[in-house]
Protein backbone atom coordinates (compact mmCIF):
# COMPACT_ATOMS: atom_id res chain seq x y z
CA UNK A 1 0.00 0.00 0.00
CA UNK A 2 1.82 3.31 -0.72
CA UNK A 3 1.17 6.68 1.41
CA UNK A 4 -1.58 7.52 -0.48
CA UNK A 5 -3.43 4.45 -0.03
CA UNK A 6 -2.27 4.45 3.77
CA UNK A 7 -3.59 8.07 3.60
CA UNK A 8 -7.01 6.92 2.71
CA UNK A 9 -7.64 4.15 4.68
CA UNK A 10 -7.01 6.12 7.86
CA UNK A 11 -9.61 8.44 6.31
CA UNK A 12 -7.47 11.66 5.13
CA UNK A 13 -7.88 12.73 1.34
CA UNK A 14 -4.30 14.14 0.54
CA UNK A 15 -3.01 15.00 -2.72
CA UNK A 16 0.77 16.02 -4.20
CA UNK A 17 0.88 19.87 -4.93
CA UNK A 18 3.66 21.34 -6.68
CA UNK A 19 6.15 23.25 -4.73
CA UNK A 20 7.00 25.67 -7.74
CA UNK A 21 3.65 26.49 -9.51
CA UNK A 22 1.49 25.31 -6.41
CA UNK A 23 -0.83 22.76 -9.05
CA UNK A 24 -2.33 20.35 -7.47
CA UNK A 25 -1.63 17.52 -9.11
CA UNK A 26 -4.21 14.91 -9.31
CA UNK A 27 -3.91 11.71 -9.45
CA UNK A 28 -1.01 11.88 -6.86
CA UNK A 29 1.89 11.94 -9.10
CA UNK A 30 5.81 12.00 -8.42
CA UNK A 31 6.37 15.11 -10.34
CA UNK A 32 4.18 18.21 -11.07
CA UNK A 33 2.30 17.61 -14.42
CA UNK A 34 1.97 21.66 -15.79
CA UNK A 35 5.97 22.34 -14.76
CA UNK A 36 7.63 18.75 -13.42
CA UNK A 37 8.48 20.43 -10.06
CA UNK A 38 8.67 18.69 -7.44
CA UNK A 39 5.47 17.61 -5.08
CA UNK A 40 4.53 17.32 -1.47
CA UNK A 41 1.49 16.03 -0.05
CA UNK A 42 -1.17 18.05 1.46
CA UNK A 43 -4.51 17.29 3.04
CA UNK A 44 -7.23 17.90 0.35
CA UNK A 45 -9.96 20.58 2.02
CA UNK A 46 -13.80 18.00 2.50
CA UNK A 47 -15.95 20.42 0.99
CA UNK A 48 -17.71 19.28 -2.56
CA UNK A 49 -19.68 20.35 -5.18
CA UNK A 50 -21.82 17.98 -6.78
CA UNK A 51 -21.47 17.79 -10.61
CA UNK A 52 -23.64 14.71 -11.70
CA UNK A 53 -25.17 11.69 -9.94
CA UNK A 54 -26.95 8.70 -10.90
CA UNK A 55 -28.53 5.42 -8.42
CA UNK A 56 -28.23 1.80 -8.79
CA UNK A 57 -29.98 -0.09 -6.27
CA UNK A 58 -31.26 2.84 -4.94
CA UNK A 59 -27.88 3.87 -4.07
CA UNK A 60 -26.28 7.10 -5.35
CA UNK A 61 -23.32 7.24 -6.66
CA UNK A 62 -21.69 10.73 -7.99
CA UNK A 63 -19.15 12.96 -9.16
CA UNK A 64 -18.01 15.56 -6.83
CA UNK A 65 -15.61 18.49 -7.00
CA UNK A 66 -12.92 19.59 -4.23
CA UNK A 67 -10.81 22.74 -4.37
CA UNK A 68 -12.06 23.48 -7.67
CA UNK A 69 -10.46 21.01 -9.02
CA UNK A 70 -10.07 17.67 -8.23
CA UNK A 71 -13.25 15.79 -9.42
CA UNK A 72 -13.28 12.14 -7.86
CA UNK A 73 -16.65 9.62 -7.82
CA UNK A 74 -18.34 8.57 -4.84
CA UNK A 75 -20.94 7.64 -3.03
CA UNK A 76 -23.48 9.68 -1.20
CA UNK A 77 -25.57 8.33 1.84
CA UNK A 78 -28.68 9.11 3.35
CA UNK A 79 -30.28 11.05 0.73
CA UNK A 80 -33.86 11.16 -1.05
CA UNK A 81 -33.10 14.04 -3.70
CA UNK A 82 -30.16 16.06 -4.49
CA UNK A 83 -29.81 18.82 -7.20
CA UNK A 84 -26.45 19.53 -9.18
CA UNK A 85 -24.30 22.23 -7.77
CA UNK A 86 -25.36 20.89 -4.17
CA UNK A 87 -22.79 21.30 -1.54
CA UNK A 88 -21.63 18.37 -0.11
CA UNK A 89 -18.91 16.69 2.66
CA UNK A 90 -16.55 14.16 2.35
CA UNK A 91 -17.81 12.33 5.21
CA UNK A 92 -15.28 9.21 4.46
CA UNK A 93 -12.36 7.88 2.20
CA UNK A 94 -11.34 4.20 2.36
CA UNK A 95 -8.95 1.64 0.52
CA UNK A 96 -9.62 -2.20 0.50
CA UNK A 97 -7.87 -2.40 -2.69
CA UNK A 98 -9.96 0.32 -4.33
CA UNK A 99 -10.59 3.88 -3.46
CA UNK A 100 -13.71 4.47 -2.23
CA UNK A 101 -15.15 7.98 -1.32
CA UNK A 102 -18.32 9.05 1.06
CA UNK A 103 -20.45 12.32 0.82
CA UNK A 104 -23.15 13.41 2.34
CA UNK A 105 -24.80 16.57 2.00
CA UNK A 106 -23.85 19.85 4.15
CA UNK A 107 -26.12 21.04 6.20
CA UNK A 108 -26.54 25.09 6.44
CA UNK B 1 3.52 11.70 -47.86
CA UNK B 2 2.15 8.77 -49.95
CA UNK B 3 -0.93 7.75 -50.29
CA UNK B 4 -2.44 4.75 -47.79
CA UNK B 5 -5.01 2.69 -49.00
CA UNK B 6 -6.90 -0.63 -47.80
CA UNK B 7 -6.44 -3.79 -50.26
CA UNK B 8 -8.10 -6.61 -48.22
CA UNK B 9 -9.42 -7.65 -45.00
CA UNK B 10 -10.75 -10.78 -42.78
CA UNK B 11 -13.12 -11.40 -39.69
CA UNK B 12 -14.19 -14.43 -37.55
CA UNK B 13 -17.59 -14.91 -36.09
CA UNK B 14 -17.88 -13.23 -32.76
CA UNK B 15 -18.91 -15.15 -30.21
CA UNK B 16 -18.42 -16.27 -26.40
CA UNK B 17 -16.18 -19.14 -27.54
CA UNK B 18 -13.02 -19.05 -25.19
CA UNK B 19 -10.48 -19.33 -28.11
CA UNK B 20 -6.57 -18.67 -27.77
CA UNK B 21 -5.68 -15.55 -29.10
CA UNK B 22 -3.23 -16.37 -31.88
CA UNK B 23 -5.76 -18.97 -32.99
CA UNK B 24 -8.30 -15.97 -33.15
CA UNK B 25 -5.53 -13.84 -35.36
CA UNK B 26 -4.85 -16.33 -37.97
CA UNK B 27 -8.19 -17.23 -38.50
CA UNK B 28 -8.67 -13.77 -39.22
CA UNK B 29 -5.27 -13.56 -41.27
CA UNK B 30 -6.75 -16.23 -43.71
CA UNK B 31 -9.27 -14.50 -45.51
CA UNK B 32 -6.70 -11.10 -45.88
CA UNK B 33 -4.65 -13.99 -48.37
CA UNK B 34 -8.10 -15.46 -49.98
CA UNK B 35 -9.50 -11.72 -51.03
CA UNK B 36 -6.37 -10.39 -52.37
CA UNK B 37 -5.05 -11.12 -55.05
CA UNK B 38 -1.21 -12.29 -55.70
CA UNK B 39 -0.32 -11.40 -52.41
CA UNK B 40 2.61 -13.52 -50.71
CA UNK B 41 3.69 -13.50 -46.78
CA UNK B 42 7.21 -12.07 -48.63
CA UNK B 43 4.96 -8.68 -49.72
CA UNK B 44 4.30 -8.04 -46.11
CA UNK B 45 6.62 -5.25 -44.35
CA UNK B 46 4.70 -4.71 -41.31
CA UNK B 47 2.88 -7.06 -38.17
CA UNK B 48 0.74 -5.12 -35.93
CA UNK B 49 -1.47 -6.62 -33.67
CA UNK B 50 -4.01 -5.14 -31.62
CA UNK B 51 -5.26 -6.27 -28.13
CA UNK B 52 -5.61 -5.31 -24.43
CA UNK B 53 -4.68 -9.20 -23.40
CA UNK B 54 -1.38 -9.80 -21.35
CA UNK B 55 0.16 -11.57 -24.28
CA UNK B 56 4.41 -10.82 -25.12
CA UNK B 57 5.37 -11.31 -28.40
CA UNK B 58 2.09 -11.16 -29.52
CA UNK B 59 2.69 -9.80 -33.27
CA UNK B 60 6.02 -12.00 -33.78
CA UNK B 61 4.02 -15.23 -32.31
CA UNK B 62 0.93 -14.32 -35.26
CA UNK B 63 4.02 -13.22 -38.12
CA UNK B 64 5.47 -17.13 -37.25
CA UNK B 65 2.32 -18.83 -37.34
CA UNK B 66 1.32 -17.10 -40.74
CA UNK B 67 4.39 -17.48 -42.19
CA UNK B 68 5.29 -13.55 -42.37
CA UNK B 69 9.05 -12.17 -41.77
CA UNK B 70 8.03 -8.83 -41.60
CA UNK B 71 10.58 -5.64 -40.99
CA UNK B 72 8.62 -4.05 -38.36
CA UNK B 73 5.94 -5.88 -35.83
CA UNK B 74 4.62 -5.00 -32.34
CA UNK B 75 1.54 -5.01 -30.42
CA UNK B 76 -0.74 -1.65 -30.26
CA UNK B 77 -2.42 -1.27 -26.83
CA UNK B 78 -4.75 1.70 -25.83
CA UNK B 79 -7.84 -0.05 -24.63
CA UNK B 80 -11.37 0.18 -26.67
CA UNK B 81 -9.60 2.45 -29.56
CA UNK B 82 -6.45 -0.40 -29.60
CA UNK B 83 -7.38 -1.30 -33.17
CA UNK B 84 -7.73 2.49 -35.03
CA UNK B 85 -4.67 3.14 -32.94
CA UNK B 86 -2.91 0.21 -34.50
CA UNK B 87 -4.20 1.16 -38.46
CA UNK B 88 -2.85 4.75 -37.77
CA UNK B 89 0.55 3.53 -36.71
CA UNK B 90 0.25 0.86 -39.48
CA UNK B 91 -0.90 4.02 -42.01
CA UNK B 92 2.48 5.93 -40.39
CA UNK B 93 4.51 3.26 -41.45
CA UNK B 94 3.37 3.24 -45.22
CA UNK B 95 2.79 7.39 -45.98
CA UNK B 96 6.36 7.65 -44.34
CA UNK B 97 7.90 5.35 -46.68
CA UNK B 98 9.21 2.76 -44.31
CA UNK B 99 7.22 0.37 -45.52
CA UNK B 100 5.00 -0.33 -48.20
CA UNK B 101 2.23 -3.08 -47.18
CA UNK B 102 0.78 -3.53 -43.72
CA UNK B 103 -0.87 -6.17 -41.93
CA UNK B 104 -2.99 -5.22 -39.04
CA UNK B 105 -4.52 -7.80 -36.67
CA UNK B 106 -7.09 -7.24 -33.89
CA UNK B 107 -8.11 -9.55 -31.14
CA UNK B 108 -10.49 -10.06 -27.94
CA UNK B 109 -11.30 -12.49 -25.72
CA UNK B 110 -14.34 -12.30 -24.10
CA UNK B 111 -12.98 -12.28 -20.83
CA UNK B 112 -10.63 -9.63 -21.71
CA UNK B 113 -8.63 -7.55 -19.03
CA UNK B 114 -9.43 -4.57 -20.12
CA UNK B 115 -12.80 -4.44 -19.63
CA UNK B 116 -12.24 -2.81 -16.29
CA UNK B 117 -9.87 0.22 -16.05
CA UNK B 118 -7.76 0.32 -12.48
CA UNK B 119 -5.47 3.07 -12.59
CA UNK B 120 -7.70 5.66 -12.77
CA UNK B 121 -8.19 6.53 -8.78
CA UNK B 122 -10.56 9.51 -9.58
CA UNK B 123 -13.24 6.36 -10.09
CA UNK B 124 -13.38 5.38 -6.84
CA UNK B 125 -14.94 2.38 -6.39
CA UNK B 126 -16.93 2.96 -9.30
CA UNK B 127 -14.57 1.69 -11.90
CA UNK B 128 -16.59 -0.80 -13.79
CA UNK B 129 -17.87 1.15 -17.57
CA UNK B 130 -21.94 1.35 -16.13
CA UNK B 131 -20.80 4.27 -13.64
CA UNK B 132 -19.15 6.50 -16.06
CA UNK B 133 -21.96 5.82 -19.31
CA UNK B 134 -24.68 6.17 -16.30
CA UNK B 135 -23.08 10.50 -15.54
CA UNK B 136 -22.89 10.61 -19.73
CA UNK B 137 -26.71 9.74 -19.53
CA UNK B 138 -27.82 11.85 -17.11
CA UNK B 139 -25.80 15.18 -17.73
CA UNK B 140 -27.39 14.51 -21.54
CA UNK B 141 -30.70 13.85 -20.77
CA UNK B 142 -30.64 16.98 -17.82
CA UNK B 143 -29.06 19.13 -20.53
CA UNK B 144 -30.96 18.15 -23.87
CA UNK B 145 -33.70 16.54 -22.41
CA UNK B 146 -32.88 12.58 -23.77
CA UNK B 147 -35.03 10.21 -22.62
CA UNK B 148 -35.05 6.42 -22.00
CA UNK B 149 -37.33 5.85 -25.34
CA UNK B 150 -34.11 7.54 -26.96
CA UNK B 151 -32.22 5.14 -25.70
CA UNK B 152 -34.21 2.29 -26.65
CA UNK B 153 -34.12 3.43 -30.39
CA UNK B 154 -30.68 3.18 -30.75
CA UNK B 155 -30.25 -0.99 -28.86
CA UNK B 156 -33.30 -1.56 -31.37
CA UNK B 157 -31.99 -0.18 -34.11
CA UNK B 158 -28.29 -1.58 -33.99
CA UNK B 159 -29.83 -4.84 -32.74
CA UNK B 160 -31.64 -4.83 -36.13
CA UNK B 161 -28.91 -3.55 -38.47
CA UNK B 162 -26.97 -6.96 -36.95
CA UNK B 163 -29.42 -9.53 -38.34
CA UNK B 164 -27.89 -8.97 -41.25
CA UNK B 165 -24.39 -9.12 -40.40
CA UNK B 166 -22.91 -12.97 -40.11
CA UNK B 167 -20.17 -12.10 -38.08
CA UNK B 168 -22.24 -10.20 -35.12
CA UNK B 169 -22.38 -12.14 -31.71
CA UNK B 170 -26.24 -11.42 -31.82
CA UNK B 171 -28.48 -12.98 -33.71
CA UNK B 172 -31.56 -12.07 -32.69
CA UNK B 173 -33.92 -9.38 -33.03
CA UNK B 174 -35.03 -7.36 -29.84
CA UNK B 175 -38.09 -5.27 -29.59
CA UNK B 176 -38.83 -1.58 -28.39
CA UNK B 177 -40.45 -3.55 -25.88
CA UNK B 178 -37.70 -5.93 -24.85
CA UNK B 179 -34.93 -3.30 -24.54
CA UNK B 180 -37.00 -0.88 -22.46
CA UNK B 181 -38.39 -4.01 -19.88
CA UNK B 182 -34.40 -5.42 -20.16
CA UNK B 183 -32.71 -5.32 -16.49
CA UNK B 184 -32.27 -1.99 -15.16
CA UNK B 185 -28.50 -1.31 -14.26
CA UNK B 186 -28.53 1.96 -12.96
CA UNK B 187 -31.05 4.29 -12.73
CA UNK B 188 -30.72 5.36 -16.08
CA UNK B 189 -28.38 1.88 -17.86
CA UNK B 190 -30.66 -0.91 -19.15
CA UNK B 191 -28.80 -4.41 -19.62
CA UNK B 192 -29.82 -3.77 -23.94
CA UNK B 193 -28.12 0.02 -23.45
CA UNK B 194 -24.91 -1.96 -23.11
CA UNK B 195 -22.64 -3.50 -25.83
CA UNK B 196 -21.47 -6.88 -25.26
CA UNK B 197 -17.61 -8.38 -24.69
CA UNK B 198 -16.93 -11.02 -26.52
CA UNK B 199 -14.47 -13.17 -28.49
CA UNK B 200 -13.11 -12.04 -32.24
CA UNK B 201 -10.51 -11.00 -34.39
CA UNK B 202 -10.27 -8.64 -37.36
CA UNK B 203 -7.45 -8.06 -39.70
CA UNK B 204 -7.02 -5.37 -42.56
CA UNK B 205 -4.22 -5.31 -45.32
CA UNK B 206 -3.08 -1.34 -45.99
CA UNK B 207 -0.47 -0.87 -48.96
CA UNK B 208 1.16 2.07 -50.45
CA UNK B 209 -0.49 3.64 -53.20
CA UNK B 210 2.64 2.73 -55.34
CA UNK B 211 1.77 -1.01 -55.13
CA UNK B 212 -1.40 -1.42 -53.72
CA UNK B 213 -2.93 -2.47 -57.28
CA UNK B 214 -1.42 -5.57 -57.17
CA UNK B 215 -3.17 -6.41 -54.37
CA UNK B 216 -6.50 -5.05 -55.55
CA UNK B 217 -8.79 -3.39 -58.22
CA UNK B 218 -10.82 -0.68 -56.29
CA UNK B 219 -8.74 0.35 -52.99
CA UNK B 220 -9.87 2.25 -50.59
CA UNK B 221 -7.72 5.33 -49.19
CA UNK B 222 -7.61 6.32 -45.97
CA UNK B 223 -7.75 10.02 -46.63
CA UNK B 224 -8.18 11.39 -42.61
CA UNK B 225 -7.48 10.61 -39.07
CA UNK B 226 -8.10 12.38 -35.76
CA UNK B 227 -6.60 10.97 -32.87
CA UNK B 228 -6.56 12.66 -29.44
CA UNK B 229 -6.32 12.21 -25.56
CA UNK B 230 -7.55 14.68 -23.69
CA UNK B 231 -6.61 12.01 -20.24
CA UNK B 232 -6.78 9.04 -19.01
CA UNK B 233 -8.40 9.44 -15.79
CA UNK B 234 -12.57 9.88 -16.64
CA UNK B 235 -13.57 12.45 -14.42
CA UNK B 236 -10.80 15.23 -16.93
CA UNK B 237 -13.78 15.31 -19.24
CA UNK B 238 -14.87 19.10 -18.66
CA UNK B 239 -18.71 18.44 -20.25
CA UNK B 240 -20.33 15.18 -19.10
CA UNK B 241 -22.81 15.88 -21.77
CA UNK B 242 -20.07 14.98 -24.89
CA UNK B 243 -17.47 13.71 -25.61
CA UNK B 244 -14.19 16.37 -26.32
CA UNK B 245 -11.95 14.02 -27.95
CA UNK B 246 -14.31 12.77 -30.31
CA UNK B 247 -14.84 16.15 -31.15
CA UNK B 248 -11.32 17.36 -31.16
CA UNK B 249 -10.13 14.25 -33.48
CA UNK B 250 -12.91 14.29 -35.95
CA UNK B 251 -12.06 18.16 -36.63
CA UNK B 252 -8.54 17.22 -37.40
CA UNK B 253 -9.86 13.90 -39.26
CA UNK B 254 -12.26 16.45 -41.41
CA UNK B 255 -9.20 19.34 -42.22
CA UNK B 256 -6.61 16.50 -42.99
CA UNK B 257 -9.82 14.69 -45.70
CA UNK B 258 -10.63 18.35 -47.05
CA UNK B 259 -14.04 17.18 -46.75
CA UNK B 260 -17.13 18.31 -43.70
CA UNK B 261 -19.51 16.21 -41.88
CA UNK B 262 -22.08 16.52 -44.51
CA UNK B 263 -19.81 14.69 -46.71
CA UNK B 264 -19.93 11.70 -44.28
CA UNK B 265 -22.24 9.43 -46.44
CA UNK B 266 -22.10 6.20 -43.55
CA UNK B 267 -20.65 5.93 -40.89
CA UNK B 268 -19.62 3.33 -37.50
CA UNK B 269 -19.58 4.68 -34.27
CA UNK B 270 -18.63 3.73 -31.39
CA UNK B 271 -21.82 3.05 -29.54
CA UNK B 272 -20.42 1.18 -26.07
CA UNK B 273 -23.59 2.35 -24.70
CA UNK B 274 -26.65 4.12 -26.33
CA UNK B 275 -26.30 7.48 -25.21
CA UNK B 276 -22.44 6.91 -27.07
CA UNK B 277 -24.01 6.86 -30.34
CA UNK B 278 -26.22 9.98 -29.38
CA UNK B 279 -23.46 12.17 -27.86
CA UNK B 280 -21.01 10.94 -30.99
CA UNK B 281 -23.39 12.02 -33.48
CA UNK B 282 -23.46 15.16 -32.20
CA UNK B 283 -19.74 15.35 -31.20
CA UNK B 284 -18.83 14.28 -34.66
CA UNK B 285 -20.95 17.10 -35.62
CA UNK B 286 -23.37 15.08 -38.04
CA UNK B 287 -25.53 16.54 -36.35
CA UNK B 288 -26.28 19.58 -34.39
CA UNK B 289 -26.02 19.76 -30.59
CA UNK B 290 -28.73 18.50 -28.63
CA UNK B 291 -30.65 16.56 -32.18
CA UNK B 292 -28.68 13.56 -31.65
CA UNK B 293 -32.06 11.61 -30.25
CA UNK B 294 -34.24 12.79 -32.97
CA UNK B 295 -31.75 11.77 -35.62
CA UNK B 296 -31.72 8.36 -34.31
CA UNK B 297 -35.49 7.63 -33.80
CA UNK B 298 -35.56 9.05 -37.69
CA UNK B 299 -33.03 6.30 -38.60
CA UNK B 300 -34.68 3.77 -36.06
CA UNK B 301 -38.21 4.41 -38.14
CA UNK B 302 -36.90 4.22 -41.82
CA UNK B 303 -34.87 1.59 -41.48
CA UNK B 304 -32.11 4.01 -42.53
CA UNK B 305 -28.72 2.21 -42.11
CA UNK B 306 -26.52 5.10 -41.91
CA UNK B 307 -25.54 4.88 -38.70
CA UNK B 308 -23.88 1.82 -37.70
CA UNK B 309 -24.62 -0.45 -40.72
CA UNK B 310 -23.01 -3.61 -39.54
CA UNK B 311 -24.68 -3.12 -35.68
CA UNK B 312 -22.70 -1.32 -33.81
CA UNK B 313 -20.93 -2.98 -30.95
CA UNK B 314 -24.06 -2.95 -28.89
CA UNK B 315 -25.64 -5.01 -32.29
CA UNK B 316 -22.25 -6.71 -32.80
CA UNK B 317 -20.15 -7.41 -29.80
CA UNK B 318 -17.57 -5.83 -28.45
CA UNK B 319 -14.21 -8.09 -28.47
CA UNK B 320 -12.03 -5.15 -27.33
CA UNK B 321 -8.66 -5.00 -29.59
CA UNK B 322 -11.05 -6.31 -33.10
CA UNK B 323 -13.27 -3.54 -32.57
CA UNK B 324 -11.61 -0.59 -34.60
CA UNK B 325 -10.28 -2.89 -37.20
CA UNK B 326 -14.12 -4.63 -37.67
CA UNK B 327 -15.52 -1.26 -37.50
CA UNK B 328 -13.11 -0.18 -40.34
CA UNK B 329 -13.37 -3.29 -42.58
CA UNK B 330 -17.23 -2.36 -42.81
CA UNK B 331 -16.79 0.73 -43.95
CA UNK B 332 -14.27 -0.33 -46.24
CA UNK B 333 -17.33 -2.83 -47.44
CA UNK B 334 -19.38 -0.02 -47.79
CA UNK B 335 -17.33 1.55 -50.09
CA UNK B 336 -16.25 -1.16 -52.52
CA UNK B 337 -20.08 -1.77 -52.18
CA UNK B 338 -20.03 -5.22 -51.05
CA UNK B 339 -22.43 -4.74 -48.13
CA UNK B 340 -24.83 -6.88 -49.15
CA UNK B 341 -28.17 -6.22 -47.20
CA UNK B 342 -26.19 -3.70 -45.30
CA UNK B 343 -25.90 -1.53 -48.13
CA UNK B 344 -26.24 2.16 -47.82
CA UNK B 345 -26.54 2.93 -51.61
CA UNK B 346 -24.18 5.30 -53.34
CA UNK B 347 -21.33 5.30 -50.17
CA UNK B 348 -18.45 7.29 -51.31
CA UNK B 349 -17.03 8.73 -48.06
CA UNK B 350 -17.29 6.90 -44.56
CA UNK B 351 -16.25 7.87 -41.18
CA UNK B 352 -15.11 5.27 -38.28
CA UNK B 353 -15.43 6.73 -34.70
CA UNK B 354 -13.48 4.24 -32.32
CA UNK B 355 -12.63 5.52 -28.54
CA UNK B 356 -11.45 4.63 -25.28
CA UNK B 357 -12.06 4.84 -21.55
CA UNK B 358 -15.07 6.97 -21.28
CA UNK B 359 -13.96 8.98 -24.33
CA UNK B 360 -10.93 9.98 -22.54
CA UNK B 361 -9.22 9.09 -25.88
CA UNK B 362 -10.79 8.99 -29.68
CA UNK B 363 -10.00 8.43 -33.33
CA UNK B 364 -12.11 9.24 -35.97
CA UNK B 365 -10.81 8.00 -39.71
CA UNK B 366 -12.31 9.10 -42.87
CA UNK B 367 -12.44 7.01 -45.76
CA UNK B 368 -13.00 7.38 -49.20
CA UNK B 369 -13.50 5.41 -52.46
Amino acid sequence: MNRFEQELKNNNFICSECLKCKKLVWPPSEYCNKCFGKVIWRPISRNATLLEYSSRNGEYFCIAELEGQIRIMGTIQNVSELQIGENMILEKCDYDGSEKFIFKLKKD
Amino acid sequence: MRRVGIASSGLTKFTKNEIPLESLMVSSIKPIFDNARNLTQKDIDVVLTSTNANEKYLANIVSELSGISPKISHSVESLCNSGTNCIVSAFAYISSGLADVALVVGAERSNSPGLVFGWDKSRGQYKHPIYWSSLFTGAHMRKYGTTMDDLAHVSVKNHHNALDNPYSYFERSYSFEDVMQSKSLTDNIRLLDCSMSCSGAASILLASENIIRKFTEDPVWIKGIGQKSISAGFTKNNDLSSMESTSLASSDAYMMSHSSPSDIDVAELHDAFSICEIMALEDLKLVERGQGSTYVKNLYETNDKKINPRGGLIGTGHPLGATGIAQTIEMYQQLKGTSGKRQVDGAKTALVHNMSAAATSSTVLILQS
